[in-house]
């Protein structure tokens, strides 16, 4: 099996190296508009986006990026879901970089990728979903491949023409699984300080190795917090000020993807969404950027069509799910001594 | 005494009774995690659930069953978070004992296709993509493949391998440069099967409770083997029935 080709320029360490040598590291200032933040992707970038599937989707930036008409992007993400449908619609995305795009199972496979990866308008090259991990981690690492167990022997490794390295100290062989240097990142995190020092909560997703690999950093936060606040839990912080070129606060800005703690993802959104397109097809998705992308000038305006009562709801959700609430009831079979009775903290930040 | 049950509920049943007690289990949504759910409450209760969004050692809320690995339900009450890389990381350490595994696709050596329906460079249908399950089928000590029994999903070769089970059989999986893990069961609607050791053809180990070797064949896209003799696997029990059911009052799963 033949396909597309690595693109040498997207693991190439040393230029890769030489590029961020070249780049200003400030510890300053990095708040600034969502429009100013997605102005720094320039057509036919590797974007790479934080998150996973719809868990902490930087949609806000995605939204702005639409708004701003970009085009020929390749998209990086391991799992993809509705963002990845937008982008295709919207023409915005010449190229997937993926392990697995639809929306979940009960929603199918995705029609909106099938429509444009059928037809030959949107490349799709698969990696698995370690492999991809790898990739980024390599990047963020510096260096130009990992050796791993994974993803030798299937056809996918012919498909993105995966090659493999010679052990030197045993002879065996493992999959050379090359880095992946995207031009920007997108990230969407629980808080930040004004000079981009970044929190998350619960799922960490690949957030940390994105913000290492790629060339430029533009984040959007659900809180930003006093300086003193993050040197008060440093521990915390994944993604340190100096990687961050630009930062938004945008509260609600996965929305209707999920946040840990904070929100739960929409699900009844999703069924309207695939609803409409599964019954409209093409027509439906037109409409629905019209309406979500295009139309809402600011992403307060795009959050009012959803509405605060269904905002609430979903926060109230996410609270249930990352807390005791609901009860922690020890498996039966344990010894008695071993039934503990002590239910968690919340861990949601106040 | 056999107690009525859907399809699904046999299929997670069966599967959970695959599960030892300290072990480890990467397990996926839906039935899959249901039966890990299911043994850790029945049999196992020293067994870690692994779920792929990076989540170690859940709680499954009944009735807030997760839709994605990747999602707040799918970590209530986790006992770590490590992050996506890093779980799999554990795996290809050798910490992952089982994999549970799903697909569109499985031929005779278990080589499982969710990437494309057809040609690859021209698809009859683009399927959504390996996501996990080509990292679960490389790294896991062993899979246990849960799935519908059904003739378009057994064929004799699949179309594309996105997750390699024995490959072609025969020492090939090893000189590929997998030296560990290999499918071990494929836990079906109609029965239980394995794969010949030498020559890693799927072979049927078991019949569920008034199922044929008939049905099977007549299920399956190519020529299975059969153990001698057939097992027939014991009906799920009321207690095993309950304990599922309560996982998931909402069946949305469960059918």
């Amino acid at each position: 099996v033949g396909g597309p080709h690595l693109k040498p320029a997207e693991h190439d360490f040393v230029a890769a190296r030489r590029r961020l040598e070249a780049k200003a590291k400030s510890a300053g200032e990095k708040l600034t508009s969502v429009e100013d933040a997605a102005s720094r992707v320039r057509d036919g970038d590797l974007v790479a986006a934080g998150g996973c599937l719809f868990s902490r989707t930087p949609l806000s930036l995605v939204r702005e990026i639409l708004r701003q008409r970009r085009s020929g992007l390749t998209l990086v993400r391991n799992l993809m879901c509705t963002e990845g449908e937008w982008m295709m619609a919207a023409g915005a995305v010449g190229r997937v970089v993926t392990a697995w795009m639809s929306i979940g199972l009960p929603w199918g496979v995705s029609r909106v990728m099938r429509e444009h990866v059928e037809s030959g308008k949107v490349a799709f090259e698969e990696w698995s979903h370690l492999a991809l991990g790898l990739r980024l981690r390599a990047a963020a690492m510096g260096v130009p491949f990992l050796p791993a167990l994974t993803m030798v022997g299937s056809d996918l490794a012919a498909t993105v023409g995966l090659k493999r390295v010679q052990d030197p100290y045993t002879g065996e062989s493992l999959a050379a699984v090359p880095a992946l240097f995207p031009d920007v990142a997108l990230l969407h995190v629980h808080r930040a300080d004004r000079f981009g020092n970044c929190q998350i909560d619960g799922y960490p997703h690949m957030d940390a190795d994105i913000a290492r690999a790629a060339a430029t950093v533009l984040v959007t936060a659900e809180e930003i917090v006093p300086e003193e606040e993050i040197r008060r839990h440093p521990d915390r912080t994944v993604v340190p000020g100096f990687l961050v070129d630009a930062l938004v606060l945008v509260p609600w800005g996965s929305y209707p993807h999920e946040c840990y703690g904070l929100y739960e993802a929409d699900f009844e959104h999703f069924e309207e969404y695939t609803a409409a397109i599964a019954e409209r097809g093409g027509r439906a998705m037109e409409e629905y950027l019209a309406r979500y992308v295009y139309g809402p000038p600011a992403f307060d305006d795009y959050l009012e069509l959803f509405g605060g009562e269904r905002l609430a709801r979903q926060r109230r959700f996410a609270r249930e799910l990352t807390t005791s609430a609901g009860g922690f009831a020890p498996l039966p079979g344990l010894p008695p001594g071993l039934r503990g009775q002590s239910p968690r903290s919340d861990r949601t930040s106040s | 005494v056999t107690v009525a049950c859907t399809p699904s509920e046999l299929l997670a049943v069966i599967a959970a009774r695959q599960l030892r007690d300290d072990t480890t289990v990467f397990a996926g949504v839906g039935i899959p995690l249901l039966a890990a759910a299911l043994a850790q409450q029945r049999h196992a209760p020293r067994l870690t659930m692994i779920i792929e969004g990076g989540i170690v050692g859940p709680r499954i809320r009944p009735g807030r069953l997760p839709i994605s690995t990747n999602e707040m339900r799918a970590g209530h009450l986790a006992q770590a978070l490590p992050g996506i890389t890093d779980l799999f990381l554990l795996a290809q350490r050798g910490f992952l004992d089982v994999g549970f595994m799903g697909g569109a696709q499985i031929d005779r050596h278990g080589n499982v296709n969710t990437t494309v329906i057809g040609d690859y460079h021209r698809p009859k249908v683009r399927l959504p993509g390996t996501g996990g399950a080509n990292d679960i089928a490389s790294l896991c000590r062993e899979v246990i493949i849960v799935t519908p029994h059904e003739r378009r999903r057994f064929v004799p070769r699949v179309d594309f391998v996105t997750s390699p089970g024995w490959l072609d059989g025969d020492g090939s999986r090893a000189r590929a440069g997998l030296p560990f893990g290999g499918v071990t069961r494929v836990v079906t609607t109609l029965g239980v099967l394995g794969f010949d050791p030498d020559t890693r053809a799927m072979r049927v180990d078991a019949l569920h409770p008034g199922v044929t070797l008939d049905e099977v064949e007549s299920n399956t896209g190519f020529e299975l083997l059969t153990a001698s003799p057939i097992e027939t696997t014991a009906p799920p029990a009321p207690d095993e029935l309950e304990l599922l059911r309560a996982l998931d009052p909402d069946r949305r799963f469960l059918g």
